[in-house]
Protein backbone atom coordinates (compact mmCIF):
# COMPACT_ATOMS: atom_id res chain seq x y z
CA UNK A 1 0.00 0.00 0.00
CA UNK A 2 1.46 3.23 -0.60
CA UNK A 3 2.19 5.83 2.05
CA UNK A 4 -0.31 8.20 2.82
CA UNK A 5 0.51 11.09 5.57
CA UNK A 6 -1.94 10.80 8.50
CA UNK A 7 -2.54 14.21 8.44
CA UNK A 8 -4.08 13.68 4.32
CA UNK A 9 -5.91 10.62 6.05
CA UNK A 10 -7.56 12.32 8.34
CA UNK A 11 -8.35 15.64 5.71
CA UNK A 12 -9.90 12.82 3.44
CA UNK A 13 -11.67 11.18 5.62
CA UNK A 14 -13.56 14.11 7.44
CA UNK A 15 -13.89 15.86 3.97
CA UNK A 16 -16.05 13.14 3.01
CA UNK A 17 -18.67 12.79 6.39
CA UNK A 18 -18.48 16.67 5.67
CA UNK A 19 -19.66 16.14 2.19
CA UNK A 20 -22.28 13.51 3.14
CA UNK A 21 -23.82 15.50 6.20
CA UNK A 22 -24.60 18.83 3.84
CA UNK A 23 -26.48 16.60 1.53
CA UNK A 24 -29.04 16.19 3.96
CA UNK A 25 -31.32 17.98 6.44
CA UNK A 26 -31.01 19.70 9.86
CA UNK A 27 -32.11 19.62 12.97
CA UNK A 28 -32.15 22.01 15.86
CA UNK A 29 -32.22 21.63 19.61
CA UNK A 30 -33.40 24.60 21.53
CA UNK A 31 -34.25 24.81 25.52
CA UNK A 32 -37.54 26.39 25.79
CA UNK A 33 -39.68 27.19 29.09
CA UNK A 34 -40.64 23.77 29.89
CA UNK A 35 -37.45 22.02 29.04
CA UNK A 36 -35.91 20.99 25.22
CA UNK A 37 -37.37 21.24 21.84
CA UNK A 38 -35.61 19.23 19.13
CA UNK A 39 -37.45 20.15 15.57
CA UNK A 40 -36.56 19.16 11.84
CA UNK A 41 -37.66 19.31 8.51
CA UNK A 42 -38.54 15.60 8.01
CA UNK A 43 -40.79 14.25 4.85
CA UNK A 44 -41.04 10.98 6.03
CA UNK A 45 -43.76 10.45 8.97
CA UNK A 46 -42.13 7.47 10.18
CA UNK A 47 -38.42 7.53 9.92
CA UNK A 48 -37.78 9.90 12.86
CA UNK A 49 -34.52 12.24 13.58
CA UNK A 50 -35.82 12.75 16.48
CA UNK A 51 -36.35 10.06 19.00
CA UNK A 52 -36.50 8.89 22.62
CA UNK A 53 -33.71 7.30 24.55
CA UNK A 54 -34.76 7.03 28.13
CA UNK A 55 -37.09 9.03 30.59
CA UNK A 56 -35.24 12.18 30.82
CA UNK A 57 -32.86 11.98 27.65
CA UNK A 58 -33.41 12.32 23.88
CA UNK A 59 -31.67 11.38 20.52
CA UNK A 60 -31.57 13.47 17.21
CA UNK A 61 -29.25 12.68 14.55
CA UNK A 62 -28.82 13.95 10.72
CA UNK A 63 -26.45 12.47 7.87
CA UNK A 64 -27.02 8.77 7.04
CA UNK A 65 -30.26 7.44 8.55
CA UNK A 66 -28.87 3.76 8.61
CA UNK A 67 -26.10 5.33 10.50
CA UNK A 68 -27.46 7.69 13.30
CA UNK A 69 -29.94 4.98 13.80
CA UNK A 70 -27.71 2.43 15.00
CA UNK A 71 -26.21 4.78 17.29
CA UNK A 72 -29.37 5.19 18.92
CA UNK A 73 -30.50 1.72 18.86
CA UNK A 74 -26.99 1.39 20.59
CA UNK A 75 -27.55 4.02 22.90
CA UNK A 76 -31.58 2.79 24.13
CA UNK A 77 -29.69 -0.54 24.58
CA UNK A 78 -27.00 1.25 26.68
CA UNK A 79 -29.31 3.21 28.68
CA UNK A 80 -31.93 0.33 29.55
CA UNK A 81 -29.56 -1.78 30.06
CA UNK A 82 -27.66 0.90 32.61
CA UNK A 83 -30.93 1.52 33.74
CA UNK A 84 -31.93 -2.00 34.92
CA UNK A 85 -28.59 -3.00 36.99
CA UNK A 86 -28.52 0.20 38.79
CA UNK A 87 -31.48 2.54 39.01
CA UNK A 88 -33.27 4.50 36.79
CA UNK A 89 -31.95 7.68 38.02
CA UNK A 90 -28.54 6.71 37.59
CA UNK A 91 -28.72 6.82 33.59
CA UNK A 92 -27.31 9.85 32.28
CA UNK A 93 -26.71 12.05 29.07
CA UNK A 94 -23.08 12.78 29.83
CA UNK A 95 -22.88 8.67 29.71
CA UNK A 96 -24.05 8.13 27.01
CA UNK A 97 -22.34 11.12 24.99
CA UNK A 98 -18.81 9.88 25.89
CA UNK A 99 -19.69 6.36 24.47
CA UNK A 100 -20.82 8.15 21.58
CA UNK A 101 -17.67 10.08 21.71
CA UNK A 102 -15.47 7.00 22.35
CA UNK A 103 -17.57 4.91 19.40
CA UNK A 104 -17.29 7.45 16.92
CA UNK A 105 -13.76 7.86 17.19
CA UNK A 106 -13.06 4.70 16.35
CA UNK A 107 -15.16 4.27 13.42
CA UNK A 108 -14.03 7.15 12.21
CA UNK A 109 -10.11 6.26 12.77
CA UNK A 110 -10.29 2.63 12.00
CA UNK A 111 -13.01 1.12 9.58
CA UNK A 112 -13.35 2.12 5.85
CA UNK A 113 -15.49 4.79 5.82
CA UNK A 114 -16.55 7.30 9.35
CA UNK A 115 -20.11 7.85 9.93
CA UNK A 116 -21.90 10.46 8.29
CA UNK A 117 -23.29 11.83 10.86
CA UNK A 118 -24.08 14.29 13.55
CA UNK A 119 -25.97 13.82 17.09
CA UNK A 120 -27.49 15.69 19.77
CA UNK A 121 -28.07 14.30 22.96
CA UNK A 122 -30.39 16.26 25.51
CA UNK A 123 -31.49 15.81 29.19
CA UNK A 124 -33.82 17.72 30.76
CA UNK A 125 -34.00 19.11 34.27
CA UNK A 126 -35.81 19.19 37.19
CA UNK A 127 -37.19 22.80 37.95
CA UNK A 128 -34.31 24.70 38.40
CA UNK A 129 -31.74 22.38 37.11
CA UNK A 130 -29.43 22.58 34.22
CA UNK A 131 -30.49 21.13 30.89
CA UNK A 132 -27.64 19.19 29.16
CA UNK A 133 -27.55 19.10 25.10
CA UNK A 134 -24.40 17.68 23.32
CA UNK A 135 -23.41 18.08 19.75
CA UNK A 136 -21.57 14.92 18.79
CA UNK A 137 -19.42 15.08 15.18
CA UNK A 138 -18.69 12.47 13.16
CA UNK A 139 -14.78 12.10 14.32
CA UNK A 140 -16.18 11.74 18.25
CA UNK A 141 -15.83 15.46 19.14
CA UNK A 142 -18.00 16.29 21.79
CA UNK A 143 -19.19 19.95 22.67
CA UNK A 144 -21.52 20.91 25.40
CA UNK A 145 -24.40 23.24 24.13
CA UNK A 146 -26.63 25.83 26.25
CA UNK A 147 -29.80 27.59 24.85
CA UNK A 148 -29.74 26.01 21.03
CA UNK A 149 -28.06 24.20 18.70
CA UNK A 150 -28.23 23.46 15.08
CA UNK A 151 -27.13 20.86 13.30
CA UNK A 152 -27.13 18.91 9.42
CA UNK A 153 -26.92 20.78 6.05
CA UNK A 154 -27.19 23.74 6.44
CA UNK A 155 -26.19 24.09 10.48
CA UNK A 156 -24.64 27.80 9.56
CA UNK A 157 -27.32 29.37 7.96
CA UNK A 158 -30.00 27.66 10.63
CA UNK A 159 -27.41 28.71 13.16
CA UNK A 160 -27.34 32.53 12.41
CA UNK A 161 -31.17 32.28 11.52
CA UNK A 162 -31.82 31.17 15.23
CA UNK A 163 -29.70 33.14 17.12
CA UNK A 164 -31.31 35.71 15.50
CA UNK A 165 -34.91 35.48 16.72
CA UNK A 166 -33.65 33.45 20.28
CA UNK A 167 -34.91 34.41 23.37
CA UNK A 168 -34.59 32.44 26.45
CA UNK A 169 -37.33 31.65 28.27
CA UNK A 170 -40.08 30.62 25.16
CA UNK A 171 -42.88 28.97 24.99
CA UNK A 172 -43.54 25.82 23.36
CA UNK A 173 -45.62 27.67 20.73
CA UNK A 174 -43.14 30.82 20.36
CA UNK A 175 -40.38 28.19 20.00
CA UNK A 176 -41.94 26.21 17.74
CA UNK A 177 -43.12 28.75 15.02
CA UNK A 178 -39.62 30.42 15.71
CA UNK A 179 -37.96 27.45 14.61
CA UNK A 180 -39.71 26.38 11.43
CA UNK A 181 -39.48 29.95 10.27
CA UNK A 182 -35.46 29.38 10.95
CA UNK A 183 -35.42 25.92 9.17
CA UNK A 184 -37.26 27.87 6.48
CA UNK A 185 -35.25 30.65 6.21
CA UNK A 186 -31.79 28.25 5.82
CA UNK A 187 -33.16 26.12 3.28
CA UNK A 188 -35.17 29.00 1.03
CA UNK A 189 -38.04 27.91 1.07
CA UNK A 190 -41.17 27.31 3.40
CA UNK A 191 -41.39 24.29 5.30
CA UNK A 192 -45.16 22.61 5.02
CA UNK A 193 -46.35 22.09 8.55
CA UNK A 194 -47.10 17.98 7.72
CA UNK A 195 -43.27 17.91 6.93
CA UNK A 196 -42.05 18.86 10.45
CA UNK A 197 -40.99 16.35 12.62
CA UNK A 198 -40.96 17.70 16.59
CA UNK A 199 -40.73 16.03 20.07
CA UNK A 200 -39.65 17.68 23.33
CA UNK A 201 -38.62 16.63 26.45
CA UNK A 202 -41.33 18.44 28.93
CA UNK A 203 -40.35 18.59 32.76
CA UNK A 204 -43.56 19.46 33.40
CA UNK A 205 -45.53 16.05 32.03
CA UNK A 206 -46.36 13.85 35.33
CA UNK A 207 -45.08 10.94 33.78
CA UNK A 208 -41.57 9.25 34.24
CA UNK A 209 -41.20 9.57 30.54
CA UNK A 210 -40.71 13.21 29.33
CA UNK A 211 -40.28 12.62 25.96
CA UNK A 212 -43.13 13.36 24.29
CA UNK A 213 -43.58 13.82 19.80
CA UNK A 214 -46.02 16.71 18.80
CA UNK A 215 -48.08 15.11 16.19
CA UNK A 216 -49.00 16.30 12.81
CA UNK A 217 -52.19 18.18 14.02
CA UNK A 218 -50.39 19.43 16.98
CA UNK A 219 -47.91 21.02 14.90
CA UNK A 220 -50.12 22.25 12.27
CA UNK A 221 -52.26 24.37 15.13
CA UNK A 222 -49.11 25.83 16.78
CA UNK A 223 -48.37 26.92 13.00
CA UNK A 224 -51.84 28.34 11.77
CA UNK A 225 -52.93 29.72 15.32
CA UNK B 1 -24.62 -9.92 37.29
CA UNK B 2 -22.81 -11.85 34.27
CA UNK B 3 -19.81 -10.66 32.91
CA UNK B 4 -19.66 -7.44 30.39
CA UNK B 5 -23.60 -7.52 31.56
CA UNK B 6 -23.26 -3.77 31.34
CA UNK B 7 -21.61 -3.19 27.89
CA UNK B 8 -24.51 -4.00 25.24
CA UNK B 9 -23.49 -4.97 21.55
CA UNK B 10 -22.81 -1.94 20.24
CA UNK B 11 -22.35 0.49 17.02
CA UNK B 12 -20.29 0.08 14.13
CA UNK B 13 -18.78 -3.56 15.41
CA UNK B 14 -16.90 -2.11 18.64
CA UNK B 15 -17.81 -2.01 22.51
CA UNK B 16 -20.60 0.66 23.13
CA UNK B 17 -19.67 2.73 26.07
CA UNK B 18 -17.24 2.08 29.28
CA UNK B 19 -18.81 -0.85 31.67
CA UNK B 20 -18.82 1.01 35.05
CA UNK B 21 -19.37 -2.24 37.48
CA UNK B 22 -16.71 -2.85 39.32
CA UNK B 23 -18.23 -6.74 40.13
CA UNK B 24 -18.03 -7.18 36.28
CA UNK B 25 -14.45 -6.34 35.95
CA UNK B 26 -13.47 -8.42 39.08
CA UNK B 27 -15.00 -11.60 37.26
CA UNK B 28 -13.22 -10.71 34.08
CA UNK B 29 -10.23 -9.62 35.85
CA UNK B 30 -9.90 -12.02 38.61
CA UNK B 31 -12.93 -14.62 38.48
CA UNK B 32 -11.19 -16.49 41.64
CA UNK B 33 -11.92 -13.58 43.85
CA UNK B 34 -15.29 -13.13 43.05
CA UNK B 35 -17.48 -14.81 46.33
CA UNK B 36 -19.39 -17.85 45.30
CA UNK B 37 -22.40 -19.69 46.53
CA UNK B 38 -22.94 -23.29 46.77
CA UNK B 39 -26.58 -24.95 45.57
CA UNK B 40 -29.00 -23.98 48.41
CA UNK B 41 -31.31 -26.95 49.47
CA UNK B 42 -34.63 -24.99 48.75
CA UNK B 43 -36.33 -27.08 51.59
CA UNK B 44 -33.97 -24.94 54.12
CA UNK B 45 -34.52 -22.00 51.86
CA UNK B 46 -37.25 -19.86 53.40
CA UNK B 47 -38.11 -17.17 50.92
CA UNK B 48 -41.07 -14.71 50.62
CA UNK B 49 -44.15 -15.66 49.45
CA UNK B 50 -46.58 -13.43 47.78
CA UNK B 51 -50.06 -14.91 47.80
CA UNK B 52 -53.43 -13.77 46.47
CA UNK B 53 -54.39 -12.05 43.16
CA UNK B 54 -57.61 -11.78 40.83
CA UNK B 55 -58.03 -10.10 37.70
CA UNK B 56 -61.36 -9.25 36.02
CA UNK B 57 -62.95 -7.89 32.29
CA UNK B 58 -65.27 -4.89 33.11
CA UNK B 59 -67.05 -2.75 30.57
CA UNK B 60 -64.05 -0.80 29.48
CA UNK B 61 -60.65 -3.01 30.20
CA UNK B 62 -59.73 -5.17 33.10
CA UNK B 63 -59.14 -4.30 36.68
CA UNK B 64 -56.13 -6.60 38.52
CA UNK B 65 -55.67 -6.59 42.85
CA UNK B 66 -54.14 -8.03 44.98
CA UNK B 67 -53.26 -8.62 48.37
CA UNK B 68 -50.22 -7.00 50.51
CA UNK B 69 -49.18 -10.44 52.02
CA UNK B 70 -45.84 -11.83 51.78
CA UNK B 71 -45.32 -15.25 54.16
CA UNK B 72 -42.49 -17.41 55.01
CA UNK B 73 -43.60 -20.20 56.06
CA UNK B 74 -45.98 -19.94 58.57
CA UNK B 75 -44.92 -16.13 59.21
CA UNK B 76 -45.93 -13.06 57.98
CA UNK B 77 -42.90 -11.38 55.95
CA UNK B 78 -44.55 -8.52 55.14
CA UNK B 79 -48.02 -7.04 55.63
CA UNK B 80 -47.28 -3.91 52.44
CA UNK B 81 -46.26 -5.55 49.39
CA UNK B 82 -47.14 -4.77 46.25
CA UNK B 83 -47.70 -7.51 43.45
CA UNK B 84 -49.72 -6.01 40.84
CA UNK B 85 -48.01 -3.52 38.75
CA UNK B 86 -49.14 -1.67 35.32
CA UNK B 87 -46.46 -3.22 33.02
CA UNK B 88 -47.26 -0.56 30.34
CA UNK B 89 -49.64 1.92 29.30
CA UNK B 90 -52.07 -0.42 28.09
CA UNK B 91 -51.79 -3.37 30.62
CA UNK B 92 -50.98 -4.99 33.73
CA UNK B 93 -49.48 -7.58 35.42
CA UNK B 94 -49.91 -9.85 38.99
CA UNK B 95 -47.71 -12.01 40.72
CA UNK B 96 -48.12 -15.25 42.89
CA UNK B 97 -45.14 -17.00 44.17
CA UNK B 98 -41.65 -16.69 45.06
CA UNK B 99 -41.46 -12.98 45.83
CA UNK B 100 -38.01 -11.63 45.11
CA UNK B 101 -38.52 -13.97 41.70
CA UNK B 102 -41.40 -12.21 41.19
CA UNK B 103 -40.76 -8.46 41.65
CA UNK B 104 -37.45 -9.45 39.56
CA UNK B 105 -39.57 -10.97 36.39
CA UNK B 106 -42.04 -7.73 37.06
CA UNK B 107 -39.02 -5.16 36.37
CA UNK B 108 -37.59 -7.14 33.30
CA UNK B 109 -41.24 -7.36 31.97
CA UNK B 110 -41.81 -3.84 32.47
CA UNK B 111 -38.46 -3.13 30.66
CA UNK B 112 -38.81 -5.86 27.63
CA UNK B 113 -41.82 -3.60 26.50
CA UNK B 114 -40.52 -0.53 27.38
CA UNK B 115 -37.20 -1.43 25.42
CA UNK B 116 -39.18 -2.77 22.52
CA UNK B 117 -41.14 -0.31 22.08
CA UNK B 118 -38.33 2.74 22.14
CA UNK B 119 -36.24 -0.14 19.36
CA UNK B 120 -39.06 -0.11 17.20
CA UNK B 121 -41.12 2.55 17.42
CA UNK B 122 -43.97 0.54 17.75
CA UNK B 123 -46.04 -1.06 21.10
CA UNK B 124 -46.45 -4.42 20.83
CA UNK B 125 -49.51 -6.03 20.71
CA UNK B 126 -51.22 -7.40 23.35
CA UNK B 127 -51.08 -10.70 22.60
CA UNK B 128 -47.32 -10.07 21.44
CA UNK B 129 -46.54 -8.85 25.14
CA UNK B 130 -48.38 -12.09 26.52
CA UNK B 131 -46.33 -14.55 24.62
CA UNK B 132 -43.51 -12.93 25.57
CA UNK B 133 -44.53 -13.02 29.44
CA UNK B 134 -44.72 -16.76 28.33
CA UNK B 135 -41.30 -17.31 27.55
CA UNK B 136 -40.03 -15.87 30.55
CA UNK B 137 -42.03 -17.62 33.16
CA UNK B 138 -40.76 -20.80 30.96
CA UNK B 139 -37.18 -19.87 31.40
CA UNK B 140 -37.69 -19.57 35.27
CA UNK B 141 -38.39 -22.98 35.37
CA UNK B 142 -35.79 -24.56 36.64
CA UNK B 143 -35.94 -22.55 39.63
CA UNK B 144 -39.48 -23.01 39.60
CA UNK B 145 -38.63 -26.58 40.16
CA UNK B 146 -36.78 -25.59 43.08
CA UNK B 147 -39.62 -24.09 44.90
CA UNK B 148 -39.54 -20.90 43.63
CA UNK B 149 -42.19 -20.94 41.17
CA UNK B 150 -43.77 -17.63 40.11
CA UNK B 151 -47.38 -17.74 38.27
CA UNK B 152 -48.62 -14.25 36.83
CA UNK B 153 -51.76 -12.97 36.13
CA UNK B 154 -51.29 -11.03 33.11
CA UNK B 155 -54.14 -8.01 30.96
CA UNK B 156 -54.78 -5.37 29.16
CA UNK B 157 -56.76 -3.53 27.05
CA UNK B 158 -56.30 -4.83 22.74
CA UNK B 159 -55.76 -1.89 20.83
CA UNK B 160 -56.99 -4.42 17.53
CA UNK B 161 -59.69 -5.87 19.82
CA UNK B 162 -60.78 -2.61 21.46
CA UNK B 163 -61.52 -4.49 24.65
CA UNK B 164 -59.81 -5.77 27.89
CA UNK B 165 -58.35 -9.56 27.89
CA UNK B 166 -56.96 -11.27 30.76
CA UNK B 167 -54.43 -14.07 30.53
CA UNK B 168 -53.07 -16.70 32.70
CA UNK B 169 -49.85 -18.62 32.85
CA UNK B 170 -48.82 -22.20 34.88
CA UNK B 171 -45.27 -22.39 36.58
CA UNK B 172 -44.20 -24.09 33.03
CA UNK B 173 -44.93 -21.47 31.10
CA UNK B 174 -48.63 -22.62 29.49
CA UNK B 175 -50.54 -19.74 28.85
CA UNK B 176 -54.49 -19.77 28.65
CA UNK B 177 -56.52 -16.65 27.95
CA UNK B 178 -59.61 -16.45 29.94
CA UNK B 179 -62.80 -14.81 29.20
CA UNK B 180 -64.04 -13.41 32.15
CA UNK B 181 -61.87 -13.34 35.33
CA UNK B 182 -59.31 -15.23 37.00
CA UNK B 183 -57.51 -15.66 40.74
CA UNK B 184 -54.43 -17.35 41.38
CA UNK B 185 -51.80 -18.09 44.40
CA UNK B 186 -52.47 -19.43 47.55
CA UNK B 187 -56.16 -17.80 48.08
CA UNK B 188 -56.84 -17.74 44.88
CA UNK B 189 -59.85 -20.87 45.10
CA UNK B 190 -62.06 -18.41 47.84
CA UNK B 191 -61.29 -15.83 45.40
CA UNK B 192 -62.21 -17.31 42.59
CA UNK B 193 -65.96 -18.83 43.98
CA UNK B 194 -66.47 -15.09 45.38
CA UNK B 195 -65.71 -13.91 41.45
CA UNK B 196 -68.50 -16.44 40.60
CA UNK B 197 -71.14 -15.16 42.74
CA UNK B 198 -70.48 -11.27 41.98
CA UNK B 199 -69.17 -10.99 38.34
CA UNK B 200 -71.17 -10.37 35.27
CA UNK B 201 -70.54 -9.23 32.13
CA UNK B 202 -70.18 -5.17 31.74
CA UNK B 203 -69.19 -4.20 34.95
CA UNK B 204 -68.76 -0.36 35.24
CA UNK B 205 -65.14 1.01 36.79
CA UNK B 206 -66.10 1.14 40.24
CA UNK B 207 -68.25 -2.38 40.49
CA UNK B 208 -65.73 -3.54 39.01
CA UNK B 209 -63.62 -2.65 42.19
CA UNK B 210 -65.60 -3.79 44.23
CA UNK B 211 -65.69 -6.73 42.84
CA UNK B 212 -62.07 -7.21 42.89
CA UNK B 213 -61.53 -6.24 46.65
CA UNK B 214 -64.41 -8.35 47.90
CA UNK B 215 -62.67 -11.40 46.20
CA UNK B 216 -59.96 -10.20 48.07
CA UNK B 217 -61.43 -10.02 51.09
CA UNK B 218 -63.06 -13.01 51.16
CA UNK B 219 -59.76 -14.92 49.96
CA UNK B 220 -58.11 -13.34 52.86
CA UNK B 221 -61.04 -15.30 55.73
CA UNK B 222 -60.48 -18.58 54.02
CA UNK B 223 -57.04 -18.67 53.42
CA UNK B 224 -54.46 -17.61 56.26
CA UNK B 225 -51.81 -16.26 54.10
CA UNK B 226 -53.99 -13.73 52.70
CA UNK B 227 -54.00 -10.70 54.10
CA UNK B 228 -57.32 -8.80 54.36
CA UNK B 229 -57.82 -4.84 54.49
CA UNK B 230 -56.57 -3.17 57.55
CA UNK B 231 -58.29 0.48 57.94
CA UNK B 232 -56.56 0.94 61.48
CA UNK B 233 -53.27 1.08 59.38
CA UNK B 234 -54.43 2.00 56.26
CA UNK B 235 -53.34 -1.21 54.77
CA UNK B 236 -55.87 -1.68 51.28
CA UNK B 237 -55.09 -4.33 48.40
CA UNK B 238 -53.18 -2.59 45.43
CA UNK B 239 -55.97 -2.28 42.60
CA UNK B 240 -54.50 -1.75 38.94
CA UNK B 241 -57.45 -0.19 36.16
CA UNK B 242 -56.65 -0.66 32.53
CA UNK B 243 -58.72 0.86 29.97
CA UNK B 244 -57.83 2.55 26.52
CA UNK B 245 -57.40 5.93 28.24
CA UNK B 246 -53.91 4.02 30.15
CA UNK B 247 -53.32 2.13 33.06
CA UNK B 248 -53.91 3.94 36.69
CA UNK B 249 -53.46 2.45 40.06
CA UNK B 250 -56.56 3.53 42.16
CA UNK B 251 -56.16 5.58 45.23
CA UNK B 252 -56.61 4.54 48.72
CA UNK B 253 -59.74 6.17 49.18
CA UNK B 254 -61.41 4.79 46.41
CA UNK B 255 -60.08 1.48 47.71
CA UNK B 256 -61.05 2.32 51.42
CA UNK B 257 -65.12 3.17 50.12
CA UNK B 258 -65.27 0.09 48.49
CA UNK B 259 -64.24 -2.03 51.13
CA UNK B 260 -66.61 0.35 53.71
CA UNK B 261 -69.35 -0.67 51.12
CA UNK B 262 -68.10 -4.11 51.52
CA UNK B 263 -68.49 -4.13 55.07
CA UNK B 264 -71.34 -2.00 55.46
CA UNK B 265 -73.61 -3.99 53.46
CA UNK B 266 -72.87 -7.48 55.38
CA UNK B 267 -72.16 -9.11 52.54
CA UNK B 268 -68.68 -10.45 53.47
CA UNK B 269 -69.65 -10.90 57.52
CA UNK B 270 -66.51 -10.69 60.28
CA UNK B 271 -64.31 -8.25 60.19
CA UNK B 272 -60.99 -9.53 58.40
CA UNK B 273 -57.24 -8.44 58.76
CA UNK B 274 -57.41 -8.81 62.39
CA UNK B 275 -56.67 -12.35 63.29
CA UNK B 276 -54.50 -14.27 60.92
Amino acid sequence: MPYVPPEQLMKDRSDFAHKGIARGKSVVGLEYADGILFIAENPSATLHKISEIYDRIAFAGVGKYSEFEDLRISGVRLADVRGYSYDREDVRAKDLANAYSQALSTIFTQQMKPYEVEILVGEVADDGGRNEIYHLLFDGTVTDEHGFVAIGGHAEELTNAVKAAFQEGWDLTTAVRECVKALGSAEGREIAPGSVEAGVLDRTRSARRKFRRLGEDEVAAILGG
Amino acid sequence: MRDGSLTPPVAGGGPFGANPSFVDLLAAARPDAVPRSSQPNPDELRLPHGTTVVGLKFADGVVFAGDRRATEGYAIADDKMEKVFAADDLSAIAIAGAAGQAAEIVKLFQLELEHYEKITGDRLSLEGKANRLAQMIRGNFPLALQGLVVVPLFGGFDERKQEGRIFYYDATGGRWEEEDFHATGSGGRPAKSSLKKRWRPGLDRSEALRVAVEALVDASQEDAATGGPDPARGIYPTVVIVSGGGAETAGVDEIGAAYQQIVGTGQTGSEPGGAA
